[in-house]
């Protein structure tokens, strides 16, 4: 009789695996440095790195918000601070020293600024998953985020697409920390906001959760010196929903859409975009670089065996509409929680403190509504 | 279909390759030799690039 041959050890199996996703990675970047520019493949590097440490180090930001609102865990929201004040650090001095060269995430506060905050806070609750969320859970094989990608690139070119018309509502003049109190006296100040932020997270949680794991410590650290890299090597701040509303909007052009009627898409810098490949799009290639580290750290671990999540048909109805506000909003509010509240912040710019709290309101909303609209899986 | 964590992940990579190349067949052909600096910090350039924080002109 015969009998079944004993199992491979693992590492025999795991090996070419990991191989051939280092291949991956070494090929797109390479191709991308040769086709476009070494800039842009560097650029998908730091992308690349960003994904491999949210995916890997855990390192979020709708899973922290949402553990604090329900169970008072700050260590999540405490770890994303840190981060920001960290790329604070260096960012404030360096804009400060290069303003012809660098740019901030700077903004203005409005009307739509503030709701597109409060939207995007209710709708990353939905799908469980920021801007950035949704690219690391899409690529390490989250179905809900799958769903809600598309949307999201479709709801960030509409809204780009009305934007002007949302700015018109009220919009106040740009105001920076560095525009009040200087640059020093701006970057003392966002570092105090932090750290008050932080005290007052610390002060309402449970003692037993008044702690931040290692693991956070070193992914706030990594996030941190990736998003000072893109600003070094990019010259602008690490961003994520301008890139997704460029991709629809290329999905747009190959339909034969006219965008001329669009004030936002018919500008110079905006037009030069749709004439470019995404390649020389500075958070197209972070977002792709995102989506591919998620993919090889869930690979890696063997972390893609499981069976998706289930739901029931409304459930992915949701998602899909939960996307496209997430998208629409972000664009109204000047980007999602990378583009306005973590490099809005980091450089100085006041509508990242409005986004912070309009969107923290909108979770505490979201959590509740979660279960309510059958998205819990099953 | 798209049962397992697995197919997930794979259609979201099929979803870059496909706007990879919706972006290739409605873009200029990328030219190998224009390049700009590796770094933008010290390179006397202004920042071009597209931001989330970018407006329409008021």
């Amino acid at each position: 009789m015969l009998r079944p041959s004993p199992p491979l050890p693992a590492r025999s199996v795991t090996m070419p695996t990991r191989a051939s996703l280092i291949v991956l990675l070494v090929g797109v970047v390479g191709a991308t440095a040769l086709l476009v520019g070494a800039r842009y493949g560097a650029l998908l590097l730091v992308g690349l790195g960003l994904g491999l440490t949210l995916e890997g180090l855990r390192f979020g930001f709708a899973g922290p918000w949402r553990a604090f609102i329900l169970r008072r865990e700050p260590a999540g929201i405490a770890a994303q601070l840190l981060a920001i004040a960290g790329v604070a650090l260096v960012a404030f001095p360096l804009l400060a020293m290069r303003p012809d060269e660098l740019v901030g995430a700077h903004a203005p506060v409005g009307i739509a600024m503030v709701g597109g905050a409060f939207v995007f806070g209710v709708s990353m609750q939905l799908v469980l998953g920021c801007g950035s969320g949704t690219l690391v859970n899409a690529g390490s094989g989250n179905a809900i985020a799958l769903v809600a990608l598309p949307f999201f690139a479709i709801g960030s070119f509409a809204g780009a697409y009305h934007l002007d018309w949302w700015i018109d509502l009220g919009t106040a003049p740009m105001v920076t920390l560095q525009s009040i109190f200087g640059p020093l006296g701006g970057l003392g100040a966002t570092l105090l906001g932090l750290a008050g932020v932080t005290a007052i997270l610390f002060l309402m949680a449970a003692p037993q959760n008044r702690r931040i794991p290692r693991r956070l410590w070193i992914a706030a650290a990594v996030v941190a010196g990736l998003a000072v890299l893109n600003l070094v090597i990019s010259g602008q701040p690490w961003g994520v929903v301008y890139g997704l509303g460029l991709w629809a909007a290329k999905g747009a052009q190959f339909f034969g859409a006219d965008l001329a009627g669009s004030v936002f898409w018919s500008t110079p810098g905006n037009v030069e975009r749709l004439q470019q490949t995404i390649l020389t799009d500075v958070t197209s290639l972070t977002n792709i670089g995102i989506i591919l580290g998620a993919f090889v750290v869930a690979s890696w671990r063997g972390g893609l065996g499981g069976d998706r999540a289930r739901l029931p048909m409304n459930g992915w109805v949701v998602a899909a509409l939960a996307g496209l506000l997430m998208g629409y909003s972000s664009r109204l509010a000047f980007g999602c929680n990378v583009g306005a509240f973590f490099s809005g912040i980091s450089t100085g710019s006041l509508h990242g403190w409005a986004w912070f709290a309009f969107a923290f309101a909108g979770s505490a909303l979201g959590v509740r509504l979660r279960a309510r609209l059958s998205l819990e899986p099953t | 279909m798209l049962r397992t964590r697995r197919a997930i992940a794979v259609a979201a990579l099929a979803f870059l390759a496909a706007v990879v190349a919706v972006d290739f067949s409605v873009s200029a052909t990328p030219n190998p030799f224009v390049q700009p600096p590796l770094i933008a910090l010290g390179s006397g350039q202004a920042a071009s690039g597209a931001l989330c924080t970018t407006a329409p002109p008021r």
